[in-house]
């Protein structure tokens, strides 16, 4: 309530401001009124086929119900699909360890985020299969928002240990290490990742030699981490130059050495500086991921798409509208809540530095 | 995009056993750089020889023959690859500078929005930056040119606005402006009374720097801009006309045609681009300090004076650096054409192009090196206009 009467206040401060807001207030009304009854009110939820949804210009639920499955896993083997089930377990187990109020250290938070990290070592094998009788699934047939999830834990997995490791090297008294990190960072974030993705697939071949075999979602996930690993290093460069030079010639004095000055004096107030910033990168890479459907490979957009196109459902717009609508839902919560905890973690680490 | 050098001391040296250690550090990956990339090397040249692929640039003035949807410059039908090279290049130039002007101009009115004093706006603006800014482009994409652009009804049914401009599934339809001889006097005595009113600016500005005392009047201004450029117009009879499209048969005539393509990339880079933009635009004006504001209302200045000689200088010089690194991944983003087909240089010379000549090597290099060095163009007049506005310490 106390919040209520400034807001109101500040509506009508002005005439001008009062005609601002009867116009915005208006509008929006008027929009969301419309999105409101078109994907609600309006909307069909029941039905077991495409014909519940036929002549009704208005969200067509049904369709996202009876493609679920698909969305989710893509043409991944229905019998199969329970090793999907306990990945994503064991990956909701790290991400709630890292999510979890930090509690004076935070550790345990550095506890969840290494589980994520080891995560693709065990999820990796067990939907490949291929050992101890789990039947072996080729990576053409992975899909859905499976895929997305995979190729986003594995990039966020890999490059931000890379990267980190490519701003030490860039800020390293070695200049030949120097200058090679540099070229390297500054060579990945001059080119468009549609390009590196090109570059994956077609140039990758001629880069090995004969015989060498490595199937499109290897390539693309190489192409991704080294892409990735170019940010990552950039959101690290500006956390290592926020720490003032003293830090490390206190260290320097104590007699530590180069690798525990860095591990044990400088990563920690570095993680904290730059956790924010390492976030926001984490969010562009899970929409970054909707771009591996123009290599080819099936991630969810890509099924979205090819379920439009079957004949069934060719009914009218409204299926294709609910579609992007729904993936609009999936990414945008998921991102939402990501850049949110990440604001908060800026908010408390601004409000930490104050005292 | 450009190589800073670490900071500190430059690389000073150490002495005695360090420096063998790191003499040896240094040479031992000097080496295997030099040594994965000599491998990389030869592979390729083992597959080159292996798979039989052309070298070279010469494929370059061979003929094309193959069609593309949006042609800037029309080469006719013998275009060669270096004339395909130059339609994709434009076409992508081209939708990246109209991107970044829409995504510019709806950036900075968000961004000013979300600092409103009027909590119903700012709560829209930041409303807009959250949800376009978290979901992802390609969506947003295919949302643009799937969903509403290929749904519009065929020509006979276009949705007009006013009846100049027309849009419908085949396409946008504009006026095109059609110059007819003298036009080419108008533009000089246009360009000529703006470059003598600029030096008459100059000059009056110095002289009241010295003297305290000078012209100020925005009528004498507008007369003197105004009046020569009609009086040419007049003259040469108007030679500056509309050719507005009107439905013929089944289709459009006359006019410009912007295909669908081209729209829903631009609609999706200005609009995805603008929550970006106005996230800028937001911090570097709440980068001021309050108390500067403050301070110029204690000494009497208007708003307007605040806005133009407190408040824009000083956030203009946090905004910038942001906004070209913003502008830099426009062009980037741009390359998403793939995905809906619009002609762009990845789609046409990285991906028809490559497979046609079977050439991915040198195709691959100028595409790459085409998006760097337009980058780096950006980049530059970014640097530029930059400098203007950076603060002279003296």
């Amino acid at each position: 309530m106390n919040k209520l009467r400034p807001f109101l206040a500040s509506c009508v401060a002005t005439p001008f401001n009062a005609v601002l807001s009867a116009v915005t207030l208006l509008l929006m009304g008027w929009l969301a009124s419309d999105l409101l009854s078109w994907a609600a009110f309006d909307a069909v939820w029941r039905g077991n086929s495409a014909r519940a949804c036929e002549g009704h210009d208005a969200a067509c639920w049904v369709f996202i119900r009876l493609r679920f499955e698909q969305l989710l896993y893509g043409p991944y083997p229905a019998s199969e699909r329970w090793r999907v089930a306990v990945v994503a377990m064991l990956a909701v187990f790290a991400v709630g360890l890292m999510l979890l109020p930090a509690t004076r250290t935070g550790s345990r938070r550095l506890v969840g985020l290494l589980a994520l990290c080891g995560l693709p070592f065990i999820a990796a094998p067990l939907l490949a299969g291929g050992f101890a009788g789990l039947k072996p699934v080729p990576t053409t047939d992975w899909g859905g928002i499976m895929l997305t999830i995979v190729i986003a834990t594995w990039t966020i997995a890999t490059s931000i240990p890379l990267g980190l490791l490519l701003a030490l090297g860039r800020r390293a008294e070695l200049p030949v290490i120097s200058y090679a990190c540099a070229i390297f960072i500054e060579l990945w974030r001059s080119l468009p990742l549609i390009g590196v993705l090109f570059l994956a697939v077609v140039m990758f071949p001629l880069f090995v030699p004969q015989g060498f075999e490595s199937d499109k979602l290897v390539r693309a996930l190489i192409a991704f981490t080294l892409f990735n690993a170019a940010i990552f290093a950039e959101v690290f460069r500006g956390g290592l130059q926020a720490i003032p030079h003293g830090q490390q010639e206190a260290a320097r004095s104590l007699g530590l050495g180069y690798w525990r000055t860095t591990g044990l004096i400088v990563l920690p107030q570095v993680v904290r500086i730059v956790l924010p910033g390492m976030i926001n990168t984490c969010v562009s890479i899970i929409k970054e991921t909707t771009v591996v459907l123009i290599i080819g490979l099936v991630e969810f957009l890509a099924v979205l798409q090819i379920a439009f196109a079957d004949p069934e459902w060719l009914i009218g717009d409204q299926v294709r509208q609910t579609g992007y609508l729904f993936a609009a839902l999936v990414f945008w919560s998921l991102c939402f809540g990501l850049s949110r905890y990440s604001a908060r973690l800026d908010r408390r680490m601004r409000a930490g530095a104050a005292h | 995009m450009t190589l800073t050098p670490p900071r500190r001391t430059r690389f000073a040296l150490p002495r005695g056993e360090r420096a063998w250690r790191a003499f040896a550090i240094q040479a031992v990956v000097l080496v295997l750089i030099l040594a994965f990339l000599a491998w990389v090397a030869s592979n390729v040249a083992t597959n080159i020889t292996r798979l039989n692929i052309n070298t070279g640039f010469s494929f370059l003035a061979r003929p094309a023959g193959f069609e593309i949807s949006q042609k800037l410059v029309n080469y006719g039908e013998s275009a060669s690859y270096a004339d395909v090279f130059v339609i994709a290049l434009l076409n992508t130039v081209v939708l990246t500078a109209i991107a970044i002007v829409f995504a510019t101009l709806l950036g900075f009115v968000i961004g000013l929005a979300r600092l409103s004093s009027n909590q119903l706006v700012a709560g829209v603006a930041a409303g807009y930056v959250e949800i376009i800014r978290n979901v992802p482009l390609l969506l947003q994409l295919f949302y643009w040119y799937f969903a509403v652009l290929r749904p519009l009804p065929a020509p006979r049914q276009s949705l007009s606005f006013f009846g100049i401009a027309f849009i419908n599934k085949r396409g946008l339809y504009l006026p095109h402006p059609v110059f007819e001889p003298g036009f080419g006097a108008l533009l000089t005595t246009v360009v000529a009374v703006l470059l003598i009113g600029l030096v008459l600016l100059w000059m009056n500005q110095r002289h009241r720097a010295r003297t305290g005392s000078g012209l100020h009047s925005v009528r004498l201004i507008a007369l003197f801009l105004l009046v020569p450029p009609v009086l040419v117009a007049w003259l040469t009879g108007f030679p500056l006309s509309w050719d507005v499209p009107h439905l013929a048969g089944f289709n459009f005539a006359g006019g410009l045609t912007v295909i669908p393509e081209f729209v829903a990339m631009a609609l999706a880079l200005s609009l995805y681009g603008a929550s970006y933009i106005a996230e800028i635009v937001r911090a570097g004006i709440s980068a001021v300090p309050a108390g500067q504001i403050d301070a110029g209302r204690a000494i009497g200045l208007s708003r307007h004076a605040i806005d133009r000689f407190i408040v824009i200088p000083q956030a203009l010089r946090v905004i910038l650096p942001p906004l070209g690194t913003q502008y830099i991944v426009l062009l980037k983003n741009s390359s998403l054409a793939a995905a809906i087909a619009y002609p762009d240089l990845m789609l046409v010379f990285g991906g028809t192009v490559l497979n046609q000549t079977g050439q991915p090597l040198e195709v691959m290099i100028i595409t790459m090196a085409s998006y760097v060095l337009i980058g780096l163009a950006i980049g530059a007049v970014i640097n530029l206009a930059n400098r203007r506005v950076q603060l002279v310490e003296r």
